[in-house]
């Protein structure tokens, strides 16, 4: 029972009773909701429907979920996606041979260089010229979806290429590529940061910049590092997203993901003011914004109410991990107290 | 002009070699005695200067009375935004919900008015919206310690889902008094003119200046943004006052969007969207720290005023498409903020 306990604790469990009570509610509409079948080799479902439209945003999310554990902020990753699949999909449309998988291929590399960049500039912004990190990123949220219209001349590129459909709506061993991609690259980061000391490093730089400093951690290279990362996850994403509709619009794809990607990343627990992070943390509160807007469809509620419903889950997690509430629901267990540590000792 | 020349006669003369040289900047300020603290409101003052000056050079009639007046006329609602938003940024917080709140006390409002309810019953409700929002805001902030970030985030969700739950297509407004209000010019002059919005929008920034500045509230508000825990050291009202901040904000949210549905003369629930992102980086370019303690409303308005102004200059110039704006308000951003980094570095 002692396993259960700590689960009840941990800061994971409203979250994860958030997403049961949903696909609870979505079972009991409709009965065949849990079903996956196999139609031409390839898994159907409402629950694969809900991880494939999760690609996206957990890419963004687990970016920022590293970027936030530094105690800063990524409000570009949006404008990021709409630049990256600018780029490949003005690319691929200006190529001779569209359809070619070196084609492709050249245009996803070309993306995700340029969303490297565009991350590093970022971290550039924050660790060298120290910048607040809601600002640097506000700069390249503002203008990079301008510079995205700059690319597509401020039209909607439509592209015809089967090669690089499968990025978004291909299947690999009967899984959606994207769901693949996406659980690939949270497996790569869940490993380097939990199996590597990056993951601490990460912490320490968050918890206290100085102190890690001078206990001789690179912070500045972190930093840097996190930025780059979450760019190249945004870019990533924006790649499926283009192929997902197959066009590169400027003004509207990856609208509000940075949002999205920010509210998974506080529903699974991982603090703003930096530190400790959760990566799986982050994939529970992918997979309960992701379920909720099926939910409301499926509910029958026009789509365009869903920031309500996703505000009460927010305000309801947090509420429940605010240190008021969990004082009260735990004083009959015996709640370590902690001495109250000044906020900021340095500034 | 040497900072020696402006010296009083009676002032200790200093030994020519001895003296330190000032690098160039801060002599050429010490002459002109500007405090440090107005440093970067300053550089917005220059910076709007130039971009007249651009302005009146490249175009004709760009220098007149009516652009002038225009500036203020269409940035009515942002300037209250930025205002109320300077509160907030003074305190150390943000407030990302101001564009969800403009659209949903502009929806309610008009579909109230739709039903039949007077203007003067509406606009105070519509006020009271906004009011409500941001005081849900500040408990979440000071009772449930959620980071400002995150609980206004959630009641910006929270108010444009609203807005969707009141309706999904824009709502027309023919209520006489709103369209009075959005009709009416009142000429000052030969080319310079205001409309009540305007009057609306400068006596709101008058009546934050006063509150900020010669009140206790204001300077609680300052003290907050300097050191919380020191502010509650000194016994200073830090949970009301950070409360009220949010519900200050809210507020402008409100007359903002009763200032938006005049402008608009309807309701639609995809309204400012984006906009608290322009109300943030008009209070960054008019010189207020991000990290609080700083910063002042008059260079808000001025932060406001070059936004507006570097609209103005591209729908004069005409040749450009409408996403420059979006890369020159950044690239103005990140000229601002790495100029205010380096003052503060220095000030070190």
């Amino acid at each position: 029972m002692t396993a259960w306990k700590t689960f009840v604790r941990s800061k994971i469990f409203w979250p994860v009773m958030a997403l049961v009570a949903l696909v609870a509610a979505n079972t009991i509409k409709t009965t065949h909701f849990l079903n996956i079948r196999v139609q031409d080799g390839h898994l159907f479902g409402a629950l694969i429907d809900i991880l494939r439209n999760s690609s996206p945003l957990l890419l963004v999310a687990l970016g920022m979920t590293l970027v936030i554990a530094t105690r800063g902020i990524d409000l570009s990753v949006g404008a990021v996606v709409a630049i990256s699949g600018a780029v490949a999909c003005s690319f691929i449309a200006s190529s001779p041979n569209p359809g070619a998988v070196v084609t492709v291929l050249t245009a996803v590399a070309i993306a995700v260089l340029l969303s490297l960049v565009l991350g590093a500039w970022n971290g550039f912004l924050v660790s060298v010229v120290g910048i607040q990190p809601i600002i640097a990123t506000l700069v390249l949220m503002t203008a990079g979806r301008g510079i995205a219209m700059l690319i597509t001349g401020g039209q909607i590129t439509t592209i015809n290429s089967p090669a690089y459909k499968q990025i978004g709506s291909g299947f690999w061993l009967g899984v959606p590529l994207a769901v693949l991609i996406a659980g690939g690259v949270f497996a790569i980061v869940a490993t380097l940061t939990r199996r590597t000391a990056l993951g601490m490093l990460i912490e320490s730089v968050g918890i206290n910049p100085l102190a890690s400093r001078l206990a001789g951690v690179q912070s500045r290279t972190i930093i840097w590092t996190v930025y780059a990362l979450a760019g190249v996850f945004a870019g990533i994403a924006g790649l499926m997203i283009s192929s997902n509709v197959m066009a590169a619009d400027a003004n509207n794809a990856g609208l509000f993901i940075e949002l999205d990607a920010i509210l998974a990343v506080v529903i699974g627990g991982t603090s703003l003011a930096g530190g400790k992070f959760s990566l799986s943390g982050t994939l529970v509160g992918v997979l309960v914004i992701q379920t909720l807007t099926l939910t409301v469809t499926i509910l029958g509620i026009p789509p365009a109410v869903t920031p309500l419903f996703k505000a009460i889950v927010v305000i309801a997690v947090c509420l429940m991990q605010s240190p008021v509430v969990r004082t009260k629901l735990g004083s009959r267990r015996r709640v370590p107290v902690m001495a109250p540590v000044p906020a900021e000792v340095v500034s | 002009m040497t900072a020696q020349d402006v010296r009083p006669p009676t002032g200790p003369v200093v030994p020519g070699p001895v003296r330190r040289r000032r690098p160039d900047v801060s002599r050429v300020l010490h002459a002109v005695r500007v405090d440090r603290r107005f440093l970067p409101v300053v550089g917005t003052i220059v910076v709007l200067l130039l971009m007249f000056t651009i302005g009146g050079a490249r175009y004709e009639n760009f220098l007149s009375g009516r652009v002038v007046s225009n500036l203020f006329i269409n940035n009515s609602f942002l300037i209250v935004l930025a205002v109320g938003m300077t509160f907030v940024i003074i305190t150390g917080g943000i407030d990302l919900s101001v564009g969800a709140v403009v659209a949903l006390s502009g929806i309610s409002a008009a579909s109230l008015l739709q039903s039949g309810l007077p203007a003067f019953v509406v606009i105070p409700l519509m006020i009271l919206i906004g009011s409500a929002l941001g005081l849900v805001v500040g408990v979440m902030v000071q009772v449930f310690e959620i980071q400002p970030f995150i609980a206004t985030l959630a009641v910006m969700f929270l108010a444009r889902g609203l807005c969707y739950v009141i309706s999904l297509s824009s709502i027309p407004i023919t209520d006489p008094t709103i369209v009075w209000l959005s009709s009416t010019r009142i000429p000052i002059g030969d080319t310079w003119s205001i409309t009540p919005s305007g009057i609306i929008a400068l006596a709101g920034v008058a009546a934050a200046f006063f509150v900020l500045h010669y009140t206790r509230f204001g300077r609680t508000v300052y003290a907050i943004g300097g050191g919380e825990s020191s502010a509650i050291l000194m016994g200073l009202p830090v949970a009301r006052t950070k409360v009220l901040v949010y519900v200050i904000s809210g507020t402008c949210g409100g007359i903002g969007g009763f200032l938006f549905t005049v402008f608009s003369r309807s309701g639609y629930s995809l309204t400012g969207v984006g906009m608290e992102l322009d109300a943030i980086a008009a209070v960054v370019i008019g010189g207020t720290l991000l990290t609080g303690g700083s910063g002042f409303v008059i260079g808000s308005v001025l932060g406001v005023l070059v936004l507006g102004l570097i609209q103005t200059i591209i729908t004069f110039q005409g040749t450009l498409s409408s996403w420059w704006t979006k890369i020159f308000i950044g690239v103005l951003l990140l000229i601002f903020v790495v100029l205010q980094r380096a003052i503060a570095a220095r000030r070190r």
